[in-house]
């Protein structure tokens, strides 16, 4: 595909600017377009969010301890726990989902890389930049105070006359164009650029949940996107959305927000399920069990998340035939969901069971998510929902769906996939430490607030009097979380350690989990150029079937090792896209806009001009470096990343080797 | 679209169509949604006109008729000039895409008419929630054209510079797209507010 380069060779007068080389230190992270490195910068953005999160939770949980409170006061009560929510929801769940999805979608569908990989740089920076901008409200002193769902009009400029709803309008908003650049990139990526045989439902379940993720986030970010340009001009220019004297519908926000925010729901934990469903099934020595209907499962609580959010605003008053059908259709929805939770226990049953640490995690999901989608199923009962809203019963059902079945998902896949990224294992006495911890910290904090929600203690209050019988349960609540946070702090001690230790040891070596899909065919860790040679894809688990076939008998046996199906990430002819400084450059143009709209036009000006630069630079560069260095010291510096799959020869011998299983 | 650059013809893809011109559908049924709320935003509020000026009171239908005739006529010679170079006619391919800008401004040009005299006649930005819903609705859609226009300028640009050759056209379909698409949008916001009967006060 070399004509690309002739096309582009009259664009190189204008991209004047000099393109970045360095393919070492911090000059390689920040201008690297490679989906590992991008993955690996999300997650590490996003644990420092986690800890910043996880620090408002525990004064939180501070404030409430104890009858009365006196550690934040009502006013940043209020902005703390608005930023909680804020930061776990938006720079911490979705990030982390990020990471996974942007390291392993690629290699789990056989790819180079993204489909766009300049434009998947952009995502992360522009995540960065609107996270970042949020959490500078804290710094100047004005953080949004008016809960994660921002009803208006209480966010309106009458009731919330500081900056804080702006930066959280404007925050949401940048955060917004990065969920939905790397959703187009991403879908993309999994319809496009698939290896040769690997048809839809040949794909991991992990990369299926990811991609109705992807749809999810496409088709509601620009509804939250609406909702949050009426709330910024209404606050702004005056406009009337949210302004019931001039005769506004006072629902119209609750409405938008949560037809963005129910499926958010399930944006948020969709990941998570495609992780376990990678991890039971390797952990099990088992094949998943009804692989379509978990995609299927998958792809319609995609479909019917679409189809219950009024259920969040029962006692609003929308009528009782809203309630009415609000309240069957989320009925309906826990039956896709039911048949995941059957589908893993099912995968599990009969299989020898290995419980190391991700599949501790992974069994914490199935049963935490459980206990939270049942007391989701009581939200869908109305009556039992107008005793139940705004109370702590409903903290408690958000955290078991979200902690228990998001977080601890993606301390699953951090487990197993850690291998795949640094080259070690983490360890699993360590790891059973976190693992046990953050669970008995978990049920501990939230299992309490059940009850306290059902005594009636309302959620957002930043204190209650002594009398009411919320004491000791809070007390109860308080150590719980500081249990968690130790469970965090064993899941750091035992990153720092494992990588430490692993200097001394041996490689893990290519299989470490006798593991199943597409991506570990690559070395570990992966090497820059994901695959050797392209792979022909012939089964669901690829990988485990040229591991094992049967014998004579019909019984499973061994056929091959490890290292033996592994490549062994010596290409030296693959075509590596090359470095950009654009992508960071706009991000960083973003945040002066934002303040600029908030404090002085002026400061729009340096946010225009490095937005400007950096869409005209980018414009004019051409995807590749003719000219530039070779990337790394056995690759090539390249061709368009886009042509894997079209260009490559097809890897005939590769499909030749395979044992037919 | 800076990847456009890339060509890929979508040989060997798994949908047939170049990763390019996917992310652009893919990025149109975002936009869906966008206008989407929108449109429902102002329907909820239609009929809200406090006290300022009612749409069924000030709503010009013959003028607008003609401005959404201009836009129309701008998807002709969009596909004009998408013909022109896959024939690989560059000189066609540019009065075509001139001629789209063209008719594109003077749709933006009616449209801020529309506005000015809307507001002489007393329906502000901030009169009413029908009038924030409209400006806001209608502003929205304005923008998208403009932004379609500013890439059809680069277009021909990259035209007078020699890049825009009978290649590389998949680039013009991939912008037509987008331009078709608001122009599609524009069918639905003109029924929406126009055609359909409004309030009077």
């Amino acid at each position: 595909m070399t004509y690309t380069m002739e096309l582009e060779a009259p664009a190189r007068p204008l991209g004047a600017y000099t393109r970045p080389k360095a393919n070492t230190g911090w000059r390689d992270w920040v201008t690297t377009i490679d989906h590992k490195k991008i993955g690996i910068l999300y997650g590490a953005a996003a644990m420092v969010f986690f800890v910043i999160g996880g620090i408002e939770a525990l004064l939180i949980r501070l404030q409430l301890a104890t009858p009365d409170g006196t550690v934040l006061g009502a006013d940043t009560y209020n902005r703390v726990f608005t930023m909680h929510g804020v930061t776990m929801v938006f720079m911490v769940i979705m990030p982390l989902a990020a990471a996974f999805a942007n390291y392993l979608l690629p290699l789990q569908v056989g790819a180079r890389d993204v489909a766009f990989p300049r434009l998947n740089a952009l995502s992360f920076w522009i995540f960065l930049a609107g996270a970042v901008f949020l959490n500078m409200s804290w710094l100047l002193g004005d953080s949004p105070d008016g809960g994660w769902f921002a009803y208006a009009p209480n966010t309106g400029v009458v009731f919330s006359p500081g900056k804080g709803m702006d930066f959280y309008a404007i925050g949401l908003q940048i955060m917004g164009i990065a969920s939905l650049v790397s959703a187009m990139n991403l879908i993309v990526t999994v319809l496009n650029m698939r290896a040769p045989g690997m048809t839809l439902f040949k794909m991991p379940v992990f990369t299926w949940m990811i991609l109705v993720v992807q749809f999810l986030l496409l088709f509601a970010v620009p509804v939250i996107t609406v909702a949050l340009f009426l709330l910024l001009f209404d606050r702004n220019f005056g406009s009337n959305f949210f302004n019931p004297e001039m005769g506004a519908d006072p629902l119209l926000w609750q409405h938008l927000f949560w037809i963005f925010g129910h499926p958010e729901v399930y944006i948020l934990i969709l990941p998570s399920f495609g992780i376990i469903s990678e991890v039971i099934p390797t952990f099990s020595r088992k094949p998943i069990f009804g692989y379509p209907f978990m995609v299927f499962s998958g792809i319609a609580i995609g479909f019917m998340g679409w189809g219950v959010w009024a259920h969040h605003m029962f006692v609003s008053g929308i009528g009782p035939i809203s309630v009415a059908a609000f309240s069957v259709s989320t009925m309906f929805i826990a039956v896709p969901t039911g048949v995941k939770i059957l589908n893993w226990l099912a995968t599990m049953w009969g299989g020898r069971i290995l419980f190391n640490t991700p599949m501790l995690f992974a069994s914490g999901v199935v049963s935490m998510f459980t206990i939270g989608g049942l007391s989701g199923v009581t939200h869908s009962l109305a009556p039992a929902d107008t005793q139940q809203t705004d109370t702590y019963y409903i903290v408690a059902h958000f955290h078991y769906v979200i902690f228990g079945g998001a977080l601890l998902g993606i301390f699953a896949g951090f487990y197993f996939w850690w291998p795949k990224v640094f080259g070690h294992l983490l360890s699993d006495k360590l790891g059973k430490w976190n693992f046990w911890l953050m669970i008995v910290g978990f049920n501990m904090t939230f299992g309490p607030m059940h009850i306290l929600g059902l005594q009636g203690m309302s959620r957002r209050i930043d204190s209650y009097s002594p009398g009411f019988g919320f004491e000791f349960w809070n007390m109860f609540a308080t150590i719980g979380a500081f249990i968690i946070a130790l469970g965090v702090l064993a899941f750091i001690v035992n990153v720092v350690m494992s990588a430490r230790r692993a200097r001394h040891e041996p490689p893990v070596g290519p299989d470490p989990w006798d593991a199943r899909s597409l991506e570990w065919f690559t070395p570990n860790p992966t090497p820059v150029h994901n695959f050797d040679d392209e792979i022909q894809v012939e089964a669901l688990d690829e990988f485990w079937h040229r591991k094992y076939g049967e014998d004579e008998n019909g019984q499973v046996v061994r056929v091959a090792s490890a290292e033996e199906v592994c490549q062994d990430g010596s290409a030296t002819d693959t075509h590596l896209p090359s470095p950009s400084y654009w992508p960071v450059v706009l991000a960083a143009g973003l945040p002066f806009v934002g303040l600029g709209l908030l404090y002085t036009l002026w400061l729009c000006v340096p946010g225009a001009v490095l937005i400007l630069m950096a869409i005209y630079g980018w414009s004019f560069e051409p995807v590749d470096d003719p000219d530039g260095p070779h990337g790394h010291h056995n690759d090539h510096d390249g061709d368009e990343p886009v042509d894997d799959g079209s260009g490559a020869t097809p890897a005939e011998e590769t499909a030749e080797e395979a044992p037919v299983g | 679209m800076a990847d456009t650059a890339a060509v890929s013809h979508g040989h060997g893809t798994g949908t047939g169509l170049s990763n390019n011109k996917l992310l652009m559908w893919v990025f149109l049924g975002s936009e869906c949604l966008l206008f989407g709320g929108l449109i429902s935003t102002y329907l909820i509020y239609r009929s809200r006109f406090g006290d300022g000026p009612a749409p069924g009171d000030i709503f010009d239908i013959p003028f607008t008729s003609v401005s959404s005739f201009v836009l129309l006529m701008s998807s002709l010679t969009m596909v004009l000039a998408l013909a022109a170079l896959q024939r690989g006619d560059i000189r066609n391919n540019r009065v075509w895409l001139l001629a789209t800008a063209l008719l594109g401004s003077l749709f933006i040009g009616g449209q801020v008419y529309e506005f000015t005299t809307f507001v002489r006649e007393g329906l502000g930005y901030t009169t009413s929630p029908f009038s924030s819903a409209f400006f806001t609705l209608t502003g929205f859609h304005g923008v998208h054209v403009s932004l379609g226009i500013i890439m059809l300028m680069s277009l021909l640009i990259s035209s007078f510079r020699g890049t825009l050759t009978k290649e590389r056209s998949e680039t013009v379909e991939i912008i037509g797209l987008y331009w078709h698409f608001v122009d599609v949008v524009w069918i639905f916001i003109f029924t929406v507010i126009y055609l359909v009967p409004s309030p009077t006060s």
